[in-house]
């Protein structure tokens, strides 16, 4: 499903977050919304879920207008920077939420709802934590507890908040790597919002780069690096680490979309 | 940003009651609360007027009610100091030092709190009245304890002890060790340094805590009740005094003196929210 | 330092310890026959009974209360807010002669509720509304900031992923406010057991239908029969003594539920 955001604005207050924000994700392409802290890629974002409303413009949702739905209605995945796991439910109740939850008419029965958690459980890998509570597991268990709760009531777009800023840098390498061979192999459109440069670089099929409420660039990884569009652009990526071939790291030389630069 | 409290987000449609039920629910809460909190209020000081100003004045001069009211403040003034020491050391000791029997200390200090104050009263009476363990001493001496002041007094402490204590051992425990040690290597005495240092850190808890205590200290009711000789002029509290009165079938009088009690209590309501905006605060 | 300590904790024990001392002294025939006497058991019955009906009244109502407080704004919250207290500042004696005259058959409300064939002075009803009072605070003061730090991510997770405001608060709010909530109940009613000054005026005290337990304590006293006072205030003591230990667990149980 592919997200079209046309002319957003939103304020809170007298803090103008949003400033005529327009960009669009194709089905199936995984975005980074990209900038330092306080530039609206948040608020963006949690716009396009619903959980808050833009004061003017429109976002569609495979081309509907879904600017009034509820964010109960979209169908969209959201997952939140501190995962905010059911602090009271296992592993496993906090997965089957979505699907307990429908209305009953399409609610699936026990065994369909235990069959397709389990299927979540393998995905993310931790079957074996199942019966666990969010307060026994690490940061990077919770992000994969939350990331499989958010993709059971199978969502058409997946939405990202800062998904591993909470996490040590080991971890959130491994779960980077992990997210986008998730992303390959199961081509949801997704958005992710993130402040790390190198992060956005390296999962994002495109760059979209948020400062003050206005975007100062929106392009794949290597057009941002090689044709910044503005100076801030230019200054944002100053200190990203290039590869030892003068490319970004290995894994996206593998991806075949981005020609490494001559040494 | 862990934790966004609820009331600093920005209330959407759907992450609320629909607008119906939250103006119903708000209706039956205020209809609940000014049944059992402002209607009974406003009941004290209308009665209380109800014969007009001069017979409430006359009310608060008689010599019987001057007498309780300083009795009370009496009270007041030993009691609150007291459990103002005891406060302090139980939560400096509590707060500073590890020893065997400290959870047991906790749960004691809360004990005045669990049990009727009418036993607590009668605790006394038990120990020092006439065929009480230390009664017949006392009575050697002279020293009536037992339906006399100094009864009232040791009664209206132990019942309001818990008060300072449990607002200033959580307080102190939070606050950390590491401005004293700081104090204690630059050459600062214990004094000094609890003085200097701890105390400014603890106020607003202490200043709370006693708000607390004094608003105890002078309602109470069931444990003085069992103590005192109900000898009006002389063993009367505001309280007491305000029983009495009603028995009486006076109510004018008797509410009378009770305003005085509900002017207290208002003016501990306020200044326990801004001791506790402070409290907050820091 | 622990040793001053100790000594001031005997203060507090020892006395205590008086009243089991004193209410076997004669032995168990009189302890027994003294709090098995048909109006003490009436007392009991009494006062357990209107402060469980009164306790449960302010969970309903102080959840509620707690609710509407906490995420809903309209003018007058924080003066109503700051007035909850009121229960807790105000003397009991005033409360009691108040909730006495406002009640009486020929008071602002017993009159009303009189032509409605409703009798509130001296009888049970009358103590219940008097411990809904004395009790107001409680369960309101425990789920306040339970409620106030609960993060909003949880029911915006609740919502994305599917459900309704009914199925956000029976699923993910509820299980998280009901250690507190229970605290707060255990706190109205252990404190409604002991009660005397609020309601001793609006009790009438009539034995056998509105005596109440500690008021038959003062009796006794009064009638100098202290084997009797204090075998009656033993079992009113271990009743609160276990409502402590059952409060502290469940303040245990909550403080572990809200843990991260």
């Amino acid at each position: 499903m592919s997200i079209e955001v046309q002319n957003v604005s939103k304020r809170f207050g007298s803090f103008e977050a949003l400033k005529n924000i327009s960009f669009s994700v194709p089905a199936g392409q995984l975005v980074a919304l990209l900038g330092p802290s306080g530039g609206g890629k948040t608020t963006m974002l949690r716009i396009i879920a619903g959980l808050e409303s833009a004061d003017s413009g429109t976002v569609r949702l495979a081309g509907e207008d879904a600017t009034d739905r509820s964010a109960r209605q979209r169908g969209v995945g959201f997952v939140f920077q501190h995962y905010a796991l059911f602090r009271h439910m296992t592993v496993f109740e906090n997965i089957a939420f979505g699907l307990r939850v429908r209305p009953r008419r399409v609610r699936p029965s026990n065994t369909e709802i235990t069959h397709k958690v389990e299927e979540l459980l393998g995905l993310v890998q931790l079957a074996f934590l199942a019966d666990r509570l969010p307060s026994q597991l690490s940061g990077g268990q919770r992000q994969r507890v939350a990331l499989a709760r958010a993709l059971a009531v199978e969502p058409k777009v997946l939405l990202l908040d800062e998904p591993f800023g909470a996490l040590d840098a080991n971890v959130r390498r491994e779960l980077r790597e992990w997210l986008r061979r998730l992303h390959d192999e199961i081509h949801l459109t997704s958005v992710f919002v993130t402040h790390d440069q190198e992060e956005a670089l390296d999962l994002a099929d495109r760059v979209v780069i948020v400062n003050h409420g206005a975007i100062e660039q929106d392009g794949t990884a290597d057009e941002v690096i090689e044709r910044p569009a503005t100076e801030f652009v230019k200054d944002f990526f100053r200190f990203v680490k290039r590869g030892a071939s003068g490319g970004l790291p290995p894994d996206d030389e593998a991806r075949g979309n981005r020609p490494t630069p001559n040494d | 940003m862990p934790n966004r409290p609820h009331t600093v987000r920005i209330i959407r449609q759907e992450l609320t009651e629909p607008r119906f039920l939250r103006w119903t629910l708000t209706v039956v809460v205020l209809g609940f609360f000014t049944l059992f909190l402002i209607l009974p209020l406003v009941a004290v000081f209308m009665s209380a007027f109800s014969k007009g100003l001069d017979a409430y004045l006359a009310a608060i001069r008689e010599p019987d009610a001057r007498s309780a009211l300083w009795l009370t403040l009496l009270t007041a003034v030993i009691a609150v100091p007291c459990n103002l020491v005891f406060g302090i050391s139980a939560g400096w000791a509590i707060a500073k030092f590890d020893f065997p029997g400290k959870s047991f200390l906790t749960t004691l200090i809360d004990l005045p709190f669990a049990i009727s104050p009418v036993i607590s009263g009668m605790v006394f009476v038990l120990i020092f009245g006439r065929s009480g363990v230390f009664g017949s001493w006392f009575i050697d001496h002279n020293i009536r304890v037992v339906f006399a002041v100094p009864g009232i007094v040791l009664a209206t402490i132990f019942v309001s002890f818990p008060f300072v204590a449990r607002e200033i051992i959580p307080l102190m425990e939070a606050e950390g060790n590491d401005e004293e040690e700081a104090a204690c290597v630059l050459g600062a005495s214990g004094l000094q340094t609890f003085f200097r240092v701890t105390l400014p850190n603890i106020k607003w808890g202490v200043l709370y805590g006693v708000i607390l205590c004094n608003a105890r200290v002078m309602g109470e009711f069931g444990a003085v009740s069992v103590l005192s000789g109900h000898i009006r002029g002389l063993t009367n509290t505001l309280p007491l005094q305000v029983e009495i009165l009603y028995n009486e079938y006076n109510f004018q009088a008797a509410f009378a003196v009770a305003s005085l009690l509900a002017l207290l209590a208002l003016v501990t309501l306020v200044l326990k929210t801004v001791s506790e905006r402070h409290l907050h605060q820091g | 330092m622990g040793f001053t300590l100790f000594y001031l904790c005997l203060i507090v024990l020892v006395p205590l310890l008086t009243i089991p001392a004193r209410a076997f002294s004669l032995g168990w025939e009189p302890f027994w026959r003294a709090i098995s006497d048909p109006r003490v058991v009436a007392s009991y019955r009494v006062t357990l009974g209107t402060a469980l009906v009164a306790a449960c009244v302010n969970a309903v109502f102080g959840f509620l209360a707690a609710w509407v407080l906490v995420r809903y704004r309209f003018p007058g919250r924080r003066t109503m807010d700051a007035l909850i207290d009121l229960p807790f500042a105000l003397p009991t004696a005033v409360a009691g002669i108040t909730l006495a005259a406002l009640y009486a058959p020929n008071g602002w409300l017993g009159r009303p509720l009189s032509k409605l064939g409703i009798t509130v002075a001296f009888t049970p009803l009358g103590i219940t509304i008097a411990l809904i009072f004395i009790g107001l605070p409680f369960v309101i003061r425990t789920l306040q900031p339970v409620l106030e730090t609960l993060d909003v991510e949880l029911e915006e997770a609740a919502t994305s992923l599917g459900a309704d405001r009914l199925q956000v608060i029976r699923r993910v709010i509820l299980p998280y406010l009901y250690p507190a909530w229970l605290t707060g109940f255990a706190l109205a009613f252990a404190r409604a057991i002991g009660e005397y000054g609020s309601v001793v005026f609006i009790a009438g005290n009539l034995p056998m239908v509105s005596e109440i337990t500690p008021l038959l304590i003062v009796t006794k006293l009064q009638q100098y029969d202290y084997a009797g006072a204090t075998a009656v205030a033993f079992v009113l003591m271990t009743i609160s003594f276990i409502l402590l230990l059952a409060i502290n667990a469940l303040q245990g149980w909550s403080a572990r539920r809200l843990a991260n």
